[in-house]
């Protein structure tokens, strides 16, 4: 760790102009900034501390959806009761997220922001070689240990996985990140790592997450997060997913579904191929397996994390069948 | 130093409540009535300062002028360091010193810790020669940790690099070096086992595994002159300051190691190891103190955990089951230049009767740090091969996992051809199997499930030697009628102030809160090492002796004074309880300790006891305390001594995901005497909690190509969290035990462990069929 200076933001445009600055980061939990300063992987020139402005850690939900601020903890969002009612499917991703030590910590947005877990990133001192960290460096996991690396989203410059729980919740139910006055999609958010690995966000510098809004849905309402790991907690994600269904009125045909991967693939990941096989079909477990298997087209694996591509669709139909379960 | 000072306060655990549940879960300890007498359920003594903060660890001693030192590690697993450029960090703000290989003091090498005499060459602590990824070939020492980080990162090292022999599997590994030492034969194994008619064979491994304790690894040395004082989490003071001693050719007098609490320890705090050497020797080129705290990824190649370890295990059996052969063969690796041996075959050659036998065993030389020891270092993985084994027989055969061990039991120590001193193992098998409601298993694999979950019943057995030493204890009676006891043994968490104060306090009559027991300095008196679960019974028999020789001069004091109040009673002996003294038939005075010591004049009683034979000369003793040189064999004279259990455990397996949860542990345990039952349950079901971990999550994943572990952190390389641990019951089998220790107890700490591994492995095999043999066992293992 290398000395920094140190600003405390007292508003969100002072907070935006610091950020602009060269060097400069954002500090909200710092559960992501300051351990990856520790490791040697962020080294920041300017810290800024937007931890004191105010507003930004509100969440309310109407019938419209929710508004949750930037700066809310996820222990909060996970225990927010309207949260747990309406968008079940956040909360459980929140819950299963970290240590609670970690989530009273750590606010929504940086969330957002976490980096990948891969562990040649995580290693400037040993493995210099890492696209994301220097572009054009070459990937160091690639023939190594990638156990826990992605198998769907890869390119040839980069196969790490994007490990958050919460976006993949979000990207299921068409959230929005709000940078101040631009909106962006969340799936739209994350990008691929393509040939640009270092470019993780549509964020621009001088940008700052203020907000992230869900619109409200039925399907939103009647959600599930499932998340299979070898620890019971503490743990990132094997395989999950998030997942959110409406049916017709006779309570047993789908009609809107939505399925989203996690812990499997460079970004949070929405997986449409399932949500259209199943539309309009009669929740039935063979059919929900075999259409869970969609989940996973185009995985491509690089020997260790063989198994995601066994247990995604796996995961997936669990957590589809569980929701038809409390029909 | 008040941190010290741990009284023997009564928290939750009053008088008279030491039976409290014992009888019902067959408790055979000999049920003493007092919490706080030795036998009772007396709380931890320390908790309180820990829980509060008030306990100091080593590292944060606060002293005047302290600097900061940071390690630089090789980046390379095997090569040359072909220069080190140090002028950027040299520059760097607040540095006051940058420590190569050429520019450190001339250090000697040290007696091992066998008692080997050092070869006469220099030790240099910061590597020329890298043989390992993360070794320490240089360091900065700077006003601040934040300057000495960002200088250390200034540091630049340039290698020629050579092949490495990354892990057991590396082709270039070869067969490695036999260790003869580890042969044990009896009959003809090759051939019985050839025409045994029903066979199993199998390999079963290890990976590496890490202590990971609580509190990482680091010290603050400080030299006045030449005498050095050394804050350090340490197993084993007096060992520990013997190397310091030799290492800067200084009287082992002159060295003071400095280790009230310790917050874990699993085997890894019980040496000095090479970033010691480097605080030190900064320490007394800047002539300031210097603190060096070993980060967590650090902790990975600072000093060794479990090395890998491969095994292949044959069993040969009549159609009844009754093993008529064992074939074993066994693998552990080592460094490139250190010898670490993990006796594979401990377990094999004694659980079970055989009339032939073979065990015999390689280490191979790869390119690690030496590893070193880890709970129950030997049995564990020994345990995890012969208790797999027998249940793959047991299905082979088609008889319970239970039976087949009954059949098999060994009624004296095959190996040794001795008596066990005790072995309550039978006795653990019904106990568990009575309270787990074994009888009401279904024989089949994948014969019994919910929903979506297989469930498995898995048993297996564990042992534990009994290690045995002399020990030393220094226990005084003060004027206040309080009693001080004072040793340089170590409590990282088993509770030895606990039970020190219960031995004492038994013995002198007194209540154990009125015991102040004083651990962790090696200037009190002198101890061998805190492993190997051997300190409870050392230290319990020389508390004891020095207790009875303070009292004994009490009583006589008494007796004999002229100014005392018994004096006129011509008694012959007196009796002390509850701080109070009196003639045996209450006839005459009766006073408290204080008042006695008041009218003698005395302002104290002092007596140091020691359990060495009576000849022992000055030389002996030292080498008791400062080696493991006399450490007394577990077979030696009449009998074969070790603790037994049995662990009896139900696994949920998730058929889609391949996860595996322990839902349920019975464990059933003859650690003979228990001193305190409480703190032997604590520390059972901590073994057992390990156990999970090394079961189910534990390994250093290895980059292959770089010969580098890349989980070197809590958040990749996983233990058991408490969501993973289900209730635990355990179950208290032993017998006093005349010939392991003063007492009658056998060891406690390494023995849970012990055998969970294969209970889970095992009943992972009931609940889906499959053999996992490899641990740990993964969801793609079963996937
Ligand atoms: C041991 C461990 C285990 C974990 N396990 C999990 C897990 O199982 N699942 C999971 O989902 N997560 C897990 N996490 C990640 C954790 O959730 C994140 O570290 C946390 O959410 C980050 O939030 P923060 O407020 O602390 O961010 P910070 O560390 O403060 O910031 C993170 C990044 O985001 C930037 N940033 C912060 N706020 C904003 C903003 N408003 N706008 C733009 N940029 C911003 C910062 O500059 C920084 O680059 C784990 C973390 C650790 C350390
Ligand atoms: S996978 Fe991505 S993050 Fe990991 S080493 Fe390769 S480029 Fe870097």
């Amino acid at each position: 760790m290398r000395d920094f200076s140190y600003l405390r933001a007292n508003s969100i445009d002072a907070a935006r102009q610091a950020a602009a600055l060269p060097g400069a980061m954002l500090l909200a939990g710092g559960t992501t900034l300051i351990d990856l300063a520790k490791c040697g992987v962020t080294e920041p020139e300017i810290v800024v501390d937007i931890t004191h402005l105010k507003g930004l850690d509100g969440i309310t939900v109407d019938d419209r959806g929710a508004m949750i601020g930037a700066l809310a903890r996820m222990s909060s969002v996970a225990d927010h009761a309207e949260i747990k009612s309406r968008f079940p499917a956040v909360s459980d991703a929140l819950w299963q997220a970290a240590s609670a030590q970690l989530r009273n910590m750590a606010t929504i947005g940086g969330n957002l922001m976490q980096r990948t877990r891969c562990p040649y990133f995580r290693d400037p001192a040993n493995f210099p070689a890492c696209n994301k960290r220097t572009p054009g460096s070459g990937c160091s996991a690639i023939g190594g240990v990638t156990r826990g690396h992605a198998v769907l989203g890869t390119s040839e410059a980069c196969i790490a996985t994007y490990p958050g729980d919460l976006a993949t919740a979000l990207v299921a139910f068409d959230a929005i990140v709000h940078l101040g006055d631009r909106q962006v999609a969340v799936d739209d958010f994350f990008l691929l790592p393509g040939a640009t690995p270092e470019r993780e966000h549509a964020i621009e510098p001088g940008e700052m997450i203020t907000a992230i809004s869900i619109p409200a849905s039925a399907a939103a309402g009647r959600s599930t997060y499932l998340k299979v790991r070898d620890r019971q907690s503490y743990e990132f994600a094997a395989a999950s997913a998030a997942v959110g269904i409406e049916f017709e009125a006779d309570g047993r045909t789908i009609r809107d579904l939505r399925v989203a991967l996690g812990g499997v693939a460079t970004k949070p990941w929405r997986a449409r191929a399932v949500e259209e096989a199943l539309k309009g079909k009669l929740l039935e477990p063979d059919t929900v397996r075999r259409a869970s298997l969609l989940a996973i087209e185009g995985a491509v694996d690089h020997g260790a994390n063989h198994y995601k591509i066994e247990l995604a669709p796996r995961v997936v139909a669990r957590a589809i069948l569980k929701m038809g379960e409390t029909a | 130093m008040t941190v010290h000072d741990v009284r023997s306060r009564q928290s939750d655990s009053k008088r008279g409540d030491s039976k409290r549940g014992d009888s019902k879960r067959g408790d055979a300890s000999d049920g003493a009535i007092f919490a706080e007498a030795v036998g009772g359920r007396l709380s931890r003594v320390d908790g309180p300062a820990k829980i509060t903060g008030a306990a100091k660890y080593a590292v944060e001693q606060q002293l005047d002028g302290l600097s900061h030192a940071v390690l630089v590690e090789s980046t390379i697993a095997a090569g040359k360091v072909r220069s080190i450029d140090t002028a950027a960090a040299q520059a760097s703000p607040g540095v006051l010193l940058v420590l190569t290989p050429d520019n450190g003091l001339r250090l000697n090498t040290a007696t091992d810790w066998l008692g080997t005499p050092p070869p006469d060459i220099p030790y240099c602590p910061l590597a020329r020669d890298v043989t390992f990824s993360g070794q320490h070939v240089a360091a900065v020492v700077a006003e601040s940790f934040e300057q000495a980080v960002a200088a250390a990162a200034l540091v630049k090292v340039a290698y020629d690099e050579t092949p490495a022999i990354v892990d057991l599997d590396d082709p270039k590994a070869g067969d490695g070096i036999p260790i003869d030492t580890m042969t044990k034969e009896w009959g003809d194994a090759q051939a019985a086992f050839a025409a045994a008619p029903v066979r199993v064979c199998a390999a079963y491994n290890t990976p590496r595994e890490y202590q990971t304790p609580m509190e990482p690894h680091g010290l603050i040395a400080h030299w006045q002159g030449d005498q050095l004082t050394v804050w350090e989490p340490s197993q084993w003071l007096d060992g520990m300051a013997r190397t310091y001693a030799e290492w800067f050719g200084v009287p082992f007098e002159n060295v003071r190691l400095v280790s009230p609490y310790i917050g874990g320890g699993f085997g890894s705090k019980a040496f000095a190891y090479g970033y010691g050497a480097v605080a030190a020797m900064a320490a007394k080129m800047l002539g300031r103190p210097v603190k060096l705290a070993v980060t967590r990824p650090q902790t990975f190649t600072a000093y060794g955990g479990r090395a890998a370890t491969r095994q292949t295990v044959a069993l040969g059996a009549d159609a009844e089951g009754r093993i008529q052969s064992i074939v074993h063969r066994g693998v552990n690796e080592t460094s490139v230049d250190g010898m670490w041996v993990e006796p594979l075959g401990s377990v094999t050659s004694i659980m079970y009767a055989t009339p032939n036998f073979s065990s015999r065993q390689n280490v191979v030389r790869v390119n690690t740090v030496v590893p070193g020891a880890l709970r129950a270092p030997g049995e564990n993985p020994s345990a995890f091969g012969i208790e797999s084994a027998i249940d793959e027989l047991a299905y082979e055969v088609g008889i319970d996992p239970l039976e087949i061990r009954l059949r098999n039991y060994a009624e004296q120590d095959p190996e040794a051809n001795k008596p066990w001193s005790t072995r309550q193992l039978r006795e653990a098998f019904a106990a568990g199997a009575e309270a787990f409601g074994w009888s009401k298993r279904a024989p089949e694999p994948r014969s019994m499930r919910d929903g979506n979950q297989l469930i498995g019943w898995g048993v297996a057995a564990g042992t534990y030697p009994v290690r045995r030493a002399y020990g030393e204890a220094m226990v005084r009676i003060l004027a206040d009628g309080s009693v001080e006891v004072e040793s340089s043994s170590i409590d990282m968490g088993q509770g030895t102030y606990t039970i020190l104060a219960q031995t004492a306090a038994e013995v002198v009559g007194v209540p154990a809160e009125n015991v102040v027991v004083k651990l962790g300095d090696s200037r009190y008196a002198r101890a061998g090492v805190t492993g190997g679960s051997r300190l409870a019974g050392v230290m319990t028999g020389a508390v004891h002796k020095a207790a009875t020789a303070a009292l004994d001069q009490l009583v006589g004091l008494a007796i004999s004074d002229p100014n005392s109040p018994f004096h006129a009673l011509q008694a012959n002996t007196l009796v002390v309880a509850n701080g109070r003294i009196a003639s045996p038939r209450g006839d005459g005075p009766e006073v408290s300790i204080a008042e006695l010591l008041g009218s003698v004049g005395r302002s104290q009683i002092e007596a140091m006891g020691d359990t060495m034979p009576a000849n022992s000369t000055a030389d002996d003793r030292y080498k008791n305390y400062t080696t493991i040189a006399t450490a007394l064999s577990h077979t030696e004279g009449d009998y074969s001594r070790h603790s037994w259990c049995a662990h009896f455990i139900e696994v949920r397996v998730d058929e889609d995901f391949g996860t595996v949860r322990v839902s349920r542990v019975v464990s059933a345990l003859d650690s003979g005497r228990l001193y305190n039952p409480k703190l032997a349950e604590s520390q059972w079901k901590g073994g057992i909690i390990m156990g999970i971990g090394q079961a189910l999550l534990e390994e250093g994943i290895v980059d292959r190509r770089h010969g580098r572990i890349v989980n070197n952190n809590l958040a990749d390389y996983l233990i058991a969290t408490n969501a993973d641990i289900p209730d635990i019951e355990v179950i208290s089998v032993g017998i006093p035990d005349p010939h392991s220790s003063a007492l009658g107890g056998k060891g406690v700490g390494e023995l849970g462990i012990v055998g969970v591994a294969p209970a889970i492995a095992n009943a992972v095999f009931h609940a889906t069929g499959k053999r996992v043999r490899d641990l740990p066992i993964t969801l793609e293992k079963l996937i």
